[in-house]
């Protein structure tokens, strides 16, 4: 099979690259060991969030904001998307002055998206929330969309231009020929110009491949779902000082999450729900929101997904070899960033470069 | 409850009592948790307190069950009703509800005794009030002597229905019709299978003795039934199906239909055991040795929920799990354990003649399992119907789970037990494929729903 | 639907199903109660606002929740009649969430 770019990775990434690349008249494989969404990008929260970023990723998560808004004019599918905005709620004034920095670091940045509210309007928005909270820290312009809907908007969009997916489909050795790549998988070998890594919890294969080895950790994390609630709470809600992440579907079931790990046995992929740390994440949802304690829980799971040690991913062309590229790395913060990461990676192939600082997620910041 | 046992048995019906009377009398230190407040199981249910006059109306089978909780009770284990078991994992820690509070506790061995659920199968109305399942009706009659007060027409496929159709003569109710939709040419396939079913006529002889006794007593059985429906406006109002071609209705607000039963493997599921598909009883089950042993190290199982075999074999199965757990946890040498298993083996053997005839008689139908109709619904919960399945597959969804994660086809408060398999069937259909390759849901803890307040439980300090 | 068949010597409690007091025999289940009151269904869905009614009464269908004792979301099927218990039809998701006055 010959193709112009190889992508190995069929999730949102990987899928919103060969999306870009094919409006751009190239052609692309995508290859997935699984299927497209498997883990991470089919199973993750759906948090469309540039609400307390690292500063390195904000001139991303602002332009990635501006795509998800008009999402239907690039894949023919608004994704679910909402935009109620996404909270962080202070408790008392010391969370108000962590806050406070926040916007002030921000603000320092050139930007204007994150801001402080108070007690009255805190409780405009929410309501439901518990009497004790004095303020929190607001993106207006935040919200969710449904993950699994969203990287088959993508996958479909690519496939009408041509893109073609392989699933089931891993790759067992590359080799560079000439300056294109010669990549032997399961289901045979594959050849293009260029190669992109975006294999997610599995990318340090494809990059120790490339005699780049990056220090990934694949971690497992955890969320929960309720049954079907009627609204009552519309921005997608955090907290200053305590794990608190949920937010309340279109469809009125509560995701709770926080950055809870599962026990995860990476060889076999298999992960295991933790249950004690989710009972401190109930014990936390019904802190803010009492009235949620006979709320039931029908579901946990949780995915894989590749954390780096700086919390940042790696957006850059590889150091070893020509026509290499890496996008993995997003340490459980991808998904919104998903469409611009698309634009990037076919500018840095096509043009060789890319408008936006992408500096700080260099592949070579490991060396 | 404390927090850790040598041996832990999830399920009071025929195979969990056994198996923890078995266990118990050899001096283990064991605990029964059961979901329900009484003991026996759904086969044997109220068994202990049920009025005399209502046993008699029940039948000979129904009373098989008295010596197994008699025996239960005079064993030491300790039993604990209305106790939910939302989670096991391959450590065997067992998450469970208890007296409203969750907790977790250890076992060194645990059977794994979770019986049979009906086989649900999504066909046209089957989610209006006034349709319910033959299982549901029996539960409602053990448990509680009530019973339909205006009719009921009975349906589907199965010796369940006969049974109910023999008990509901026998306590005065009005049985409209019973609607077999087994295909007609299962009685071709299912003869070779017969042979070895004589061997254990009994159940062949009751069959047919229900059946005289039906038509004796004028109830309508009508074989080779198609096309069964549902319908009315918000309620139940009339039975439609076709019959030798012909397009027939019968008014009534009760229907009960069963298409037998499959194992309820959400628990060894969630664990993540090993199931495989067996094609013979068209369901998914967990695999496991002649003595129960699953994948997992320490987890057995017994009873229907290890594979259908029915209540009598599943007392023997429940003592063969008592037996291994007894040797795994060192108490017995494996040629005790052999020695004192030959008969309930032997046993067991004679019990399970009988079903390669019924598993082939009863086969229910491709167009049963894999409906046409687009406008069924298929996930009750979540009302997703055939059509939008079939919608997801061509969007390229690949298999049972992707199919989930796109439709929310079983995500709702059931977890995928009333659709699971009608997903992976029409999943397999639309692509041409087997139900084994598309996979069962993936198993997501909690198997019963738990309150935040519940799950909250798990870091206070528990009496 | 339902009735129940006559028995002796049965303890009996009350309980209020949508708002009418009535007398059950103890050890029944909810689902039990309301068929044989006959009741002819026992919540609306969350999505289409369509009728359901108990459907497989051994606690795995989920389609026989009501609101019992204020409560949403209860399965009938494996609720067990106390004296004095108040049973609700259930309407869609259940009750509301937000009433948390400042």
């Amino acid at each position: 099979m010959n193709t112009d770019v190889l992508i190995v990775g069929g999730g949102l990434m990987g899928s919103s690259i060969a999306l870009q690349l094919a409006m751009r008249g190239f052609k692309s494989i995508v290859l997935d060991k699984q299927s497209p969404g498997r883990h991470a990008s089919g199973v993750n929260a759906g948090g469309l969030r540039q609400i307390n970023r690292d500063p390195a990723e904000i001139p991303l998560t602002v332009e990635a904001a501006k795509m998800w808004r008009d999402i239907e004019s690039l894949v023919d599918s608004d994704c679910d998307a909402r935009f109620p905005g996404q909270i962080r709620v202070a408790e008392n004034e010391a969370d108000m002055q962590k806050l406070q920095q926040r916007v002030d670091l921000v603000r320092s940045l050139g930007y204007q998206h994150e801001e402080i509210i108070d007690k009255k309007e805190l409780y405009q928005l929410v309501p439901a929330l518990a009497p004790h909270c004095v303020g929190a820290l607001i993106c207006r312009e935040d919200g969710y969309a449904r993950p699994y809907h969203a990287l088959t908007a993508f996958r479909l969009k690519a496939e009408s231009l041509g893109v073609k997916y392989y699933s089931a489909t891993e790759v067992n050795s590359l080799r560079q020929e000439g300056e294109g790549w010669e990549v032997r998988t399961s289901k045979g070998m594959f050849k293009s110009d260029v190669l992109v890594n975006c294999a997610g919890a599995w990318a340090n294969n494809i990059s120790t491949m490339l005699d780049e080895p990056v220090p990934l950790t694949p971690t497992a994390l955890m969320l929960m779902v309720t049954e079907r609630l009627p609204h009552f709470v519309a921005p997608v809600m955090g907290a200053a000082s305590r794990k608190l992440s949920f937010k309340q579907m279109q469809n009125g079931t509560l995701i709770i999450g926080g950055a809870l790990l599962a026990k995860l046995d990476f060889a076999t992929e298999k992960t295991e729900i933790d249950w004690r740390k989710l009972a401190e994440s109930a014990e936390t949802v019904s802190h803010f929101f009492p009235q949620l304690k006979d709320v039931r829980i029908v579901r946990a799971w949780a995915g894989i997904e590749s954390y780096m040690p700086d919390n940042i991913p790696v957006i850059s062309a590889s150091q070893s070899f020509k026509n290499a590229y890496h996008a993995f790395g997003f340490s459980a913060h991808g998904f919104q960033l998903s469409p611009i990461i698309g634009k990037i990676m076919a500018s840095l192939i096509i043009d060789g470069k890319t408008d936006l600082p992408i500096e700080p997620f260099h592949i070579s910041r490991f060396n | 409850m404390k927090d850790n046992y040598q041996l832990v048995i999830i399920g009071g019906g025929p195979a969990g009592l056994a198996a923890a009377t078995t266990a118990a009398n050899q001096g283990v230190c064991c605990a029964l948790l059961d979901e329900q407040p009484t003991l026996g199981g759904q086969i044997y249910r109220a068994i202990e307190s049920i009025p005399k006059q209502r046993t008699q109306q029940l039948g000979d089978e129904y009373t098989r069950g008295k010596p197994l909780v008699t025996a239960f009770r005079e064993s030491d284990t300790e039993y604990y009703p209305e106790t939910k078991v939302w989670s096991l994992n391959k450590q065997r820690e067992i998450g469970v509800l208890y007296k409203d509070e969750a907790r977790i506790i250890q076992a060194d061995q645990v059977i794994v005794a979770s019986g049979a659920m009906e086989r649900p199968i999504p066909f046209k109305g089957w989610t209006l009030p006034g349709v319910m399942q033959a299982g549901a009706g029996q539960i409602l009659f053990k448990s509680a002597g009530v019973v339909p007060d205006n009719g009921v027409v009975l349906a589907g496929s199965g010796p369940l229905l006969l049974l109910l159709a023999w008990q509901y003569l026998h306590a005065g109710v009005d049985v409209k019709a019973l609607l077999d939709v087994t295909p007609l040419s299962n009685h071709l396939l299912a003869l070779p299978k017969l042979p070895k079913a004589l061997l254990a006529h009994h159940y062949l002889t009751k069959g047919i003795g229900y059946q005289i006794e039906l038509k004796r007593a004028g109830i309508p059985l009508l074989f080779g039934v198609s096309d069964l429906r549902a319908e009315g406006e918000g309620y139940l109002q009339k039975v439609s199906f076709k019959h030798f071609g012909k397009q027939k209705n019968i008014e009534s607000e009760l229907l009960l239909t069963h298409f037998g039963v499959i194992p309820h493997a959400w628990l060894t599921q969630s664990a993540d055991c090993k199931h495989q598909w067996d094609d013979s009883q068209q369901c998914w089950r967990p695999e496991h040795d002649e003595w129960g042993n699953t994948s997992l190290d320490g987890i057995i199982v017994a009873g229907d929920g290890a594979g259908i075999h029915g209540a009598r074999s599943a007392e023997h199965a429940g003592r063969l799990a008592g037996l291994e757990a007894l040797f795994a946890l060192g108490i017995i040498s494996q040629t005790e354990r052999n020695k004192q298993g030959i008969q309930d083996r032997k046993w067991m053997k004679d019990e399970r003649y009988i079903r390669p005839f019924l598993e082939a008689y009863f086969k229910i139908p491709q167009s049963l399992l894999a409906t046409a109709d687009n406008d069924t619904i298929v996930c009750r919960c979540e009302e997703v119907t055939a059509g939008q399945i079939r919608d997801a597959v061509k969007k390229g969804h690949d298999n049972s789970n992707q199919v989930k994660f796109f439709t929310r086809c079983g995500m709702g408060s059931c977890q995928g037990r009333q659709c699971s398999n009608a997903v992976a069937h029409i999943v397999a259909d639309e692509k041409g494929e087997s139900v084994e390759k598309m996979g069962h849901f993936r198993g997501r803890p909690p198997v019963a729903p738990l309150t935040l307040d519940q799950l909250a439980c798990l870091n206070k300090e528990l009496i | 639907m339902f009735k129940q068949l006559p028995a002796t010597d049965l303890e009996t409690v009350r309980v209020i199903v949508n708002g009418q007091s009535i007398s059950v025999t103890k050890g029944m289940t909810v689902a039990a109660t309301v068929l044989s009151q006959q009741q002819k269904y026992t919540r609306t869905t969350a999505i289409s606002g369509s009728k359901r009614a108990p459907f497989c009464m051994m606690g795995v269908c989920y389609d026989c929740v009501m609101v019992i004792n204020g409560k949403a979301n209860q399965r009938a099927c494996a609720t067990y009649v106390e004296e004095g218990m108040q049973i609700e039809i259930q309407q869609g998701a259940g009750s509301d969430l937000v009433g948390n006055e400042l």
